[in-house]
This record gives C-alpha cells, sequence and structure tokens, in this order.
C-alpha cells in the first residue's frame, strides 16, 4: 500500500506556566480551540483524536475517559499516548501515521500537562525501573547532571557555553506569547552564579515545571490545500529507542545513539544531506542548556565536540544561519506531555510561514526531535514541498 | 435567566483541591535480579550476564540488546570500576523509597564495574567532592552483612579509589 502524502495544516497553543485557573481539560481545550479556530475548523471536520499526556504527574490514569469531552472525542475513536518525553511528538507522528495509512482524513492531536497539580520530580522517579534505578534516582536534575558531566568530559564544553543556550531560549521566549519562561535581561553571569541543582546545572541551565496544551491537526493530502495557504508537509518521521536501563548506553548525552539512529534514517527519507545546511531552523527537545549542545552534535550540525563552538559562533540565534528553539524552547516551556508535540508545532508554524514574532524568514525545511525516557528518540522533518516519494516513514 | 462571560473569572480566586493518593506496590524482582540480589547480600558479590559475543552486561538480563542473543552465563565483575558520569546534588528531593528528603549534598553516578560493559546509577561518596570525576576508579562499599535486604541499597555508595 502506498501512503498518502500527509501535512499539518493547523497548529494551538494554550497559554504555558502555572494556570491555576484552568482544569486539564480547559488547558486541552484552548489549545484545541485556538488550533481549529484559526482555520474555522470545528469537531465535525475531526475524524479521530490522538492524546498524549504522562499519568503520573497528576495522578489521573483514564485522561482520554476524562478529557472525552474536552477533546471533542465523542463517538469518535481516541487513542492515547504515553512515551514519556516523546509522547507529544510519538502522538504528531500518530496522527501521522492514521492519515498515511488511509484510514482518516484529519486528525487532531492534542498533548497536555498539569505539572503543577503533582510532585513532578517523584512523577519523574516513577519512570525508572523500581527494581534497579529508584533506590539510587536524583529525578530528571540528576541523571541530567551526571549525562552533562559526562558530555563535558567527552567534548571540553564550557559552563559558559552552556549559559550561552539558556540565555537564547529565555530571550527568544520573549518573542513567543504562549512561553513560560521570559527573561529579557537574563546573562550568561546570570545563570553561572545561579543556584547549583546538581553539578554542572545551575537552576538557568534547567527547565521550568509548566502547565500547558499544544494541538495539531494533520490532513491527508487531498484536503490539505482546503485548510492551509502552505501546508507543513511531512517529509521523515522516525522514532529509535536505546536499551532500557540508564546506563546502558556508554555515553549518553554525548553520544545520543537513539538521535544518530532517528535523524539517520529520517535524513535519508528526507533527502538531507548537510543538516546544517540543509533546514532552515530546528525545534530541538532539550530539557537543560548541555542537552541542546550535545544535540546540535548528533543531529549533525557540526562535527562531534563542536557543539560549545557552534554557539560560540552564534550561529544557533535567532538570527544565526540555523536557529535552533527560536520559541523558547524547553528551556523556557515543559509542560511535557505537550513539550514533544510544541517542538513539532513550532517547527511546523515555522514552515506555514506564521510562527509570528519569532518567525524565522523563508523557512523551506524544518527539524523537530523529542526526547524522552531513558535515551529514546522521535525525529519529524516538515516542508513547505510536497515530498517526492510519500515514503517517508523510518 | 442571567449569563456569566467566562472574563468575569478572577484567576486569584480559582479554588485548588488537594488530595494525597498512597499506592503501595510489591514488584516481583525476577530470577536474575534475584540471583543478583543474593550474591550481593550473601557473598558480597557483584554479577553480571554475558552473551556468546562477550558482552558483559548490569543489571543481569535475559537477551543482550544489543546483539539481541540470549545471556545465558554469568560472570562475576566489580566491585571496584570506573566513573562513567557522575554529580554532586544540591537540591532538595524526597527519596522515593522513604519519603522523606535525602539530606544534601550527595554524590551521583554511573560506575561501570570492572569486566561489564554497561552501569548502574549509585550514590557517590561526597566526603571530597573535589575527589569525584569522570573516569576515576571508584569501589563499592557494602553494607554489614546483617544489614544487607537483597537490593542495590545493600551497596551503600562508592568511594574513591586513590
Amino acid at each position: 500500500m502506498t501512503p498518502v502524502r500527509s501535512a499539518i495544516v493547523a497548529t494551538g497553543q494554550s497559554d504555558h506556566g502555572r494556570r491555576f485557573d484552568a482544569s486539564m481539560g480547559e488547558l486541552a481545550r484552548e489549545a484545541i480551540d485556538r488550533c481549529l479556530g484559526s482555520r474555522g475548523l470545528t469537531f465535525d471536520d475531526i475524524d479521530a483524536v490522538v492524546a498524549g499526556n504522562m499519568e503520573m504527574f497528576e495522578g489521573i490514569y483514564l485522561v482520554d475517559q476524562y478529557l472525552v469531552g474536552a477533546l471533542g472525542a465523542l463517538g469518535k475513536p481516541l487513542y492515547k499516548m504515553n512515551t514519556g518525553g516523546t509522547v507529544g511528538a510519538s502522538t504528531a507522528l500518530a496522527c501521522y501515521h492514521l492519515v498515511a495509512s488511509g484510514r482518516h482524513k484529519r486528525v487532531l492531536g492534542v498533548g497536555f500537562q498539569k505539572q503543577t497539580e503533582g510532585s513532578a520530580q517523584s512523577a519523574i522517579t516513577t519512570v525508572g525501573d523500581p527494581v534497579w534505578e529508584r533506590a539510587v534516582m536524583a529525578g530528571a536534575i540528576g541523571n541530567f547532571a551526571t549525562m552533562a558531566s559526562t558530555y563535558i568530559a567527552e567534548s571540553g564544553v564550557t559552563p559558559e557555553q552552556a549559559a550561552k543556550v539558556a540565555v537564547k531560549a529565555r530571550r527568544n521566549a520573549c518573542l513567543n506569547p504562549h512561553a513560560h519562561l521570559k527573561l529579557p535581561n537574563i546573562t550568561v553571569e546570570e545563570v553561572l552564579e545561579s543556584e547549583m541543582l546538581a553539578y554542572p546545572i545551575h537552576r538557568l541551565d534547567f527547565c521550568p515545571s509548566s502547565d500547558g496544551a499544544c494541538a495539531i491537526v494533520m490532513a491527508a493530502e487531498s484536503i490539505a490545500a482546503d485548510h492551509a495557504e502552505h501546508p507543513a508537509w511531512v517529509h521523515a518521521v522516525a522514532t529509535s529507542h536505546d536499551q532500557q536501563y540508564m546506563g546502558d548506553s556508554p555515553k549518553r548525552l554525548a553520544v545520543m545513539r537513539s538521535l544518530q539512529a532517528a535523524t539517520k534514517k529520517a535524513y535519508k527519507l528526507a533527502g538531507v544531506t548537510d543538516p546544517r545546511h540543509d533546514f532552515d531552523v530546528a525545534e530541538l527537545y532539550e530539557p537543560a542548556s548541555y542537552a541542546e549542545l550535545a544535540w546540535y552534535e548528533n543531529v549533525g550540525f557540526c562535527p562531534m565536540g563542536d557543539g560549545g563552538k557552534l554557539i560560540d559562533e552564534g550561529a544557533t540565534l535567532i538570527d544565526g544561519d540555523i536557529p535552533v528553539n527560536p520559541s523558547g524552547g524547553v528551556l523556557s516551556t515543559n509542560p511535557v506531555g505537550a513539550t514533544a508535540m510544541i517542538r513539532v508545532a513550532e517547527a511546523a508554524d515555522q514552515v506555514m510561514g506564521e510562527a509570528g514574532e519569532h518567525q524565522i524568514p523563508g523557512v523551506r525545511r524544518a527539524l523537530a526531535t523529542g526526547y524522552g525516557g531513558n535515551a529514546w528518540s522521535d525525529v519529524m522533518i516538515l516542508s513547505r514541498e510536497l515530498p517526492a516519494t510519500p515514503e517517508v516513514s523510518a | 435567566m442571567s449569563t456569566q462571560q467566562a472574563a468575569a473569572f478572577n484567576r486569584d480566586q480559582a479554588i485548588r483541591i488537594e488530595q494525597q493518593i498512597t499506592l503501595q506496590y510489591r514488584f516481583a524482582a525476577g530470577r536474575h535480579a534475584t540471583r543478583f540480589f543474593t550474591a550481593l547480600r550473601d557473598e558480597g558479590k557483584i554479577l553480571a550476564t554475558r552473551d556468546a559475543e562477550g558482552n558483559v552486561m548490569v543489571p543481569p538480563r535475559p537477551v543482550c540488546g544489543l546483539s539481541g542473543l540470549p545471556m545465558t552465563e554469568w560472570v562475576e565483575v566489580g566491585p571496584d570500576g570506573v566513573l562513567a558520569g557522575c554529580t554532586i546534588v544540591y537540591v532538595p528531593f524526597i527519596d522515593p523509597m522513604t519519603g522523606v528528603q535525602r539530606p544534601v549534598p550527595y554524590g551521583f553516578g554511573l560506575v561501570r564495574f570492572t569486566g561489564a560493559d554497561t552501569s548502574i546509577y549509585h550514590l557517590l561518596d561526597a566526603t571530597e567532592p573535589e575527589q569525584i570525576g569522570v573516569g576515576k576508579r571508584v569501589e563499592a562499599v557494602f553494607k554489614p552483612r546483617e544489614e544487607r535486604t537483597g537490593s542495590l541499597a545493600d551497596i551503600k555508595h562508592f568511594r574513591m579509589v586513590d
């Protein structure tokens, strides 16, 4: 069977932050209403819904049942995803597969999380293997700190270079009406002087804990142009896993095997040979400043070990030659069930030319990634051009 | 009938409902972990599994994820090793095993046992934090035999080897 060419034709985001004013359903609905409303779509136009969320943050197990009304899913197929940090991207990938299979024409994907409703670090502990890892876990921060130490030893990247990423994110966030953490006057010195959470991660090197939701509509080729002037065509989707335990990958972060494998597959499908040149913008899933530098290397924007050099050159700034996370990224906004979908939606907005104040001029092709769990990677490549071949899935 | 607009909602007066949910679990460690923890508790030994290609993995497991081959051979590794990654944690964190905050600062890292190809997370003795670093040699400090229960916590922590 030949897959159906598919495109993202609409996106919507809630206002992210500490949203004590909204229930989970109201927050999801805020993103959905903005998404559908931007194209004059209604729930009648939607054939199926995919919902992404990590249950342990709010302690609500059957969110698909609890939110069936908010998600507009009454009488429709509603699929629930939870793949950890990648869930938002996995949800977008699932939307793609449902449309590409020919089963549905328009699929609504929604990622949402209310991290302020529980204990985020305790919830993250439940990600760890109960027999081998929980007894000695230190939440996402200790995990990232350990990975960053390996990356520093491997690449020689400096705290100043990491701090530049932290500064870039919070300044870019000021251009994004949805972002949570906006710090227009933040400096490298301020990052380096912020509280040490776990060496080498300062408070300002790490993502906030946010409430937020994001929605997309994935549409089939036959109708995509009815909804968007410039649909964001899916040119590649890829997912890759590593082994199961935290210590299984020898140099996790520095050498992210799953991200290398997923981008390799996706680049082949999309005909990307020189990533820094072939992409006009990237939205990478960077929960910590050091992670973004490592991802530069692992997605091939620079040689291995040169991530620090890339930020020193200013290449990934909003006016650089390969802007990374003009939205402000995960470092500015992290409602985890939505976070990876925000990467996809922001990439789609850039391709559609609808990113507002943080729009990069003339975007033709964009890269979005999701990171989660132990060392799992999702990749989606979006383009303004209709893909030459419908075979875009790995 | 009167109608109220959403704009009239006062965010500062939003109601939040507090709940506490306590869930208790009892996990079957399984055959591989049971053999590992029994040897750790009774003999102070660290066991790993090996496949036909020579991949040696801790935690022990039935199948090697890299080769896809069964890991049928058991070998002893450690109890010394190298730090593949490490940190000093300063932020207060609730210990999921006790429900109370673990005293900070404490050391935390990935230990690759001598003879193994993978690492495990564990606590590090942080009395001399400047001695902790990637690539440094460490060794397991076991709890006294009578305090061991058959879990990874039977290793108190890892200490730096000069």
